[in-house]
């Protein structure tokens, strides 16, 4: 069958097609489109099919050791949690060690990658040092340095009791419980937004810091309206990692506290696990992870908004 | 963190040889001292009574003896079975001995073995799965109540009353009663172990007493008296704190987590005639006994007790008496027992039953059991069987005690063995003479109830508030006593 095809010239040309497709070759070409997203379907029903199950179980009363027995409840999980006295208690000590962690992660982290943006033997020394506690298991790293913490034994408290702080409670104490975990974890992640920062800055164009300097533009100036703006892409998604994170946090906290002393560190996550693990409900577990992922995609939703807003800006929109 | 181990190491000749003599001379005594089998009858009670007083002499079956009864131990051979263990030195003694099973069995026998912090997480997770992976598991006389309910452990009392498939030798009267009892229940909130018509969901194979293990070197030399009661230790624990540099009193469990509450602190509780719930299961953390005994708890927590005491687990609490960093804990025996070997205080450890009220001398405390019970779900019933009777048997639980560390003994025969009994006194004097007088009155003082680690976890909770925050007592029993009937009442256990 002849067919048309564009020509070079204006005139319009009828080419003499090649041999028909044979029908194999036709029906590769049909089902080669769907064969190419195949893969990413499976993983998408994959990630799917464990969400509506859980979604299934929260509308469920359902303990694990009583299978035989799992009546539809509705939205009655729900109503336990957000009527439960504790529930206020949860939402803040989560939003309280997302906020802490992730601000003096960003702020040692932006440190880290300024000074490792320069070119010295002892830069390529640091560099691959950094990653070292990234590579220590959050639930490791806890133990580590609940050892450390002890003050019978630990370093850290060695060294604190030259400031007079020999006993200092850190885990042990409801007043510092907090800001213990929220170290081990900053001690783990910095490097991770040092590293993301660090690649930004080494992607960053040269001309506007040359011209900047040029015209003799002081650093705080430079940083503050050339560097910045620049990073902004970066910052943004190191960030949007690390609450997303951070939101979910429980192998840190478990090892160190199971989420006490009382109920002071008891995240969403702590309460999810005890509920499903010790406790064996795990219609109430679904429910807790179920709020949890609604305040994450909220978060998680205004952040690639602003992302794109700071991309924009870059590109001059 | 899984750590799958998966087959026992072989013995060498020169072990096969040694095993043979002491089973050879073992079988002498046994012909000395037979123990006629009997039909086994769960319901039937013997008293408990101290080791070496007023029992017949100790049978001593040997695996040479078992192998050559009339009970065809060959029958399921060429079965393989797989083992879920807790980290802990009675599954060290059971490993080590796996192939004596193999070759009187020709059953072969796989494992894997967790730490304990997240043992009964993995023992949940397989169980709720209804997976065969496992077919016999180490757990609590607690977790039967969990567990047996749901069908996800096997009812004992079918293969106990077995002729068949019972070796004559299993002796089941030979357990020493309120541990054998401890690991049945009915399944009937409130109803004790060992009542109604009781399951037998797991069988003992070692157990803990929860009683004082304390430094001799420290008391020594500040010339003290091994307190009884809980005033008395409060007093002690407080002076060796302020006059011993990094040295604090008593040790105690406090993570948050319903292992704090089941060794020193329920046993101390029970002697103040406090209990968790009343004859209507009504929480009864708030009685007046249970306030009185509480505040002193959290007295000596503060006076004497570990500065991260909210971080303890059992394993921070033995390895400090151990290292020299407590000169006391209140918690199972067998913890005191592991720390008088290859540690700073070898050798210096000794034993004390704790009376904990002033008002009543008899020590009480409550028991730990590590038992083992069959999955419901698994694919080779019989060969568990099997397994469970040999593991549980004389034989190996003697070898267990004499050879490893598998003390307390489940088995009046076994606890009462000269070897043993030598061994204890040679190597741990005191230790039997606290495991004597406690052991007429250890048993478990929980009452069974499907919310039990919900009760416990937010009783230990409740503690840490109280020692940390300050949170006044009776306040705070009050709240956690309002709090565990609503959530009786919602599982509808309670009106």
């Amino acid at each position: 069958m002849a067919r048309r095809v564009a020509t070079t010239n204006l005139q319009e040309g009828v080419a003499v097609a090649a041999a028909p497709p044979t029908p194999t070759a036709a029906a590769r070409a049909r089902w080669r489109p769907y064969l190419l997203v195949a893969p990413s379907i499976v993983l998408t029903i994959w990630v799917l099919y464990p969400f509506a199950q859980s979604v299934w179980y929260s509308l469920h009363h359902y303990v694990l050791s009583q299978p035989w027995s799992r009546p539809f409840v509705g939205l009655r999980n729900y109503q336990k949690i957000f009527t439960d006295p504790d529930f206020l208690h949860t939402v803040a000590v989560t939003l309280e060690y997302t906020l802490l962690a992730v601000a003096i992660e960003l702020l040692l982290g932006m440190l880290l990658a300024f000074l490792l943006n320069r070119d010295s033997l002892l830069t390529k020394i640091l560099r691959p040092l950094l990653i070292l506690p990234l590579m220590v298991a959050p639930a490791i790293g806890s133990l580590i340095w609940k050892l450390e913490t002890n003050p019978q034994f630990g370093f850290v408290n060695f060294f604190m009791s030259f400031i007079g702080q020999r006993y200092f409670p850190w885990g042990s104490s409801p007043r510092t419980a907090l800001l213990t975990v929220v170290l081990v974890d900053v001690w783990i992640f910095t490097p991770f937004i040092a590293l993301l920062l660090l690649a930004g800055l080494r992607s960053l164009p040269q001309q506007p810091f040359e011209a900047a300097r040029l015209d003799g533009a002081g650093a705080w100036f430079t940083f503050r309206t050339l560097t910045l703006p620049m990073l902004m892409p970066y910052i943004l998604i190191a960030v949007m990692f690390r609450i997303l994170d951070s939101l979910q946090q429980f192998d840190i906290i478990y090892a160190m506290t199971q989420g006490g002393p009382g109920d002071t560190l008891m995240t969403f996550q702590l309460r999810a696990y005890l509920e499903a693990f010790t406790f064996l409900r795990l219609s109430e577990s679904a429910a807790l992870i179920l709020v949890l992922w609604v305040i994450t995609y909220a978060i998680s939703y205004v952040m690639v908004r602003y992302w794109n807003r700071a991309r924009a800006h870059l590109r001059g929109a | 963190m899984e750590k799958p181990q998966h087959n026992p190491a072989a013995i060498s000749r020169r072990q096969f040889l040694k095993y043979t003599a002491l089973a050879g001379a073992a079988s002498v005594l046994a012909a000395c001292g037979a123990n006629t089998g009997s039909t086994p009858t769960p319901s039937s009670q013997q008293a408990a009574s101290s080791p070496g007083t007023s029992l017949p002499t100790p049978t001593v079956v040997s695996s040479q003896h078992l192998g050559s009864n009339a009970f065809d131990w060959q029958k399921y051979k060429g079965t393989s079975l797989k083992l879920l263990l807790n980290k802990h030195p009675y599954a060290d003694a059971l490993v080590a001995d796996l192939q004596t099973f193999t070759d009187l069995t020709g059953i072969r026998v796989t494992y894997d073995i967790f730490p304990e912090d997240v043992y009964f997480d993995k023992v949940t997770t397989a169980l709720s799965s209804r997976s065969s992976q496992y077919d016999a598991l180490m757990t609590g006389a607690y977790q039967t109540w969990v567990y047996g309910p749901a069908n996800w452990l096997v009812d004992l009392r079918q293969y106990i009353q077995d002729e068949n498939l019972t070796n004559p030798d299993f002796d089941v009267q030979d357990f020493i009663p309120n541990i054998l009892h401890s690991d049945s229940w009915s399944g009937k909130p409130g109803e004790a172990p060992g009542q109604g018509d009781a399951k037998q969901w797991a069988l003992p194979f070692g157990f803990e007493i929860n009683s004082l293990s304390y430094n001799k070197q420290v008391f020594a030399k500040h010339k003290l008296r091994v307190p009884r009661t809980l005033p008395e230790i409060i007093e002690t624990a407080e002076y060796i704190s302020k006059k011993e540099a990094n040295m604090y009193g008593i040790g105690v469990r406090g993570s948050r987590s319903w292992a704090t509450i089941h060794p020193g602190f329920l046993s101390a509780y029970t002697c103040y005639h406090a209990r968790d719930f009343d004859d209507h299961l009504k929480a009864a953390m708030n009685s007046p006994q249970a306030v009185e005994m509480t505040k002193l708890w959290v007295q000596m927590i503060k006076k004497g007790g570990p500065p991260t005491w909210t971080q303890y687990t059992w394993y921070e609490v033995g390895n400090d008496l151990g290292a020299g960093k407590s000169a006391m804990i209140y918690d199972a025996d067998i913890l005191g027992y592991f720390q008088n070997r290859g540690t700073k205080a070898a050798g210096h450890i000794g034993w004390a039953p704790v009376a904990a009220n002033p008002d009543d001398p008899k020590a009480y405390a409550n028991v730990w059991i590590w038992s083992l019970a069959m999955s419901n779900f698994s694919n080779h019933k019989e060969a568990t069987w099997y397994f469970l009777q040999w593991a549980t048997g004389k034989a190996h639980l003697l070898k267990g005690a004499v050879e490893g560390d598998q003390v307390d003994p489940v088995r009046h025969s076994v606890a009462n063995h000269p070897k043993v009994v030598a061994k204890l006194k040679q190597k741990y004097p005191g230790y039997l003479e606290s495991f004597n007088q406690l052991i007429p009155n250890s048993k478990i003082y929980f009452t069974p109830q499907p919310l039990f680690f919900d009760v416990t976890t937010d009783w230990a909770a409740t503690l840490q508030k109280m020692v940390t925050s300050g949170a006044d007592v009776k306040a705070s029993l009050d709240e956690l006593a309002e709090s565990i009937n609503k959530k009786m009442a919602d599982a509808g256990i309670t009106q």
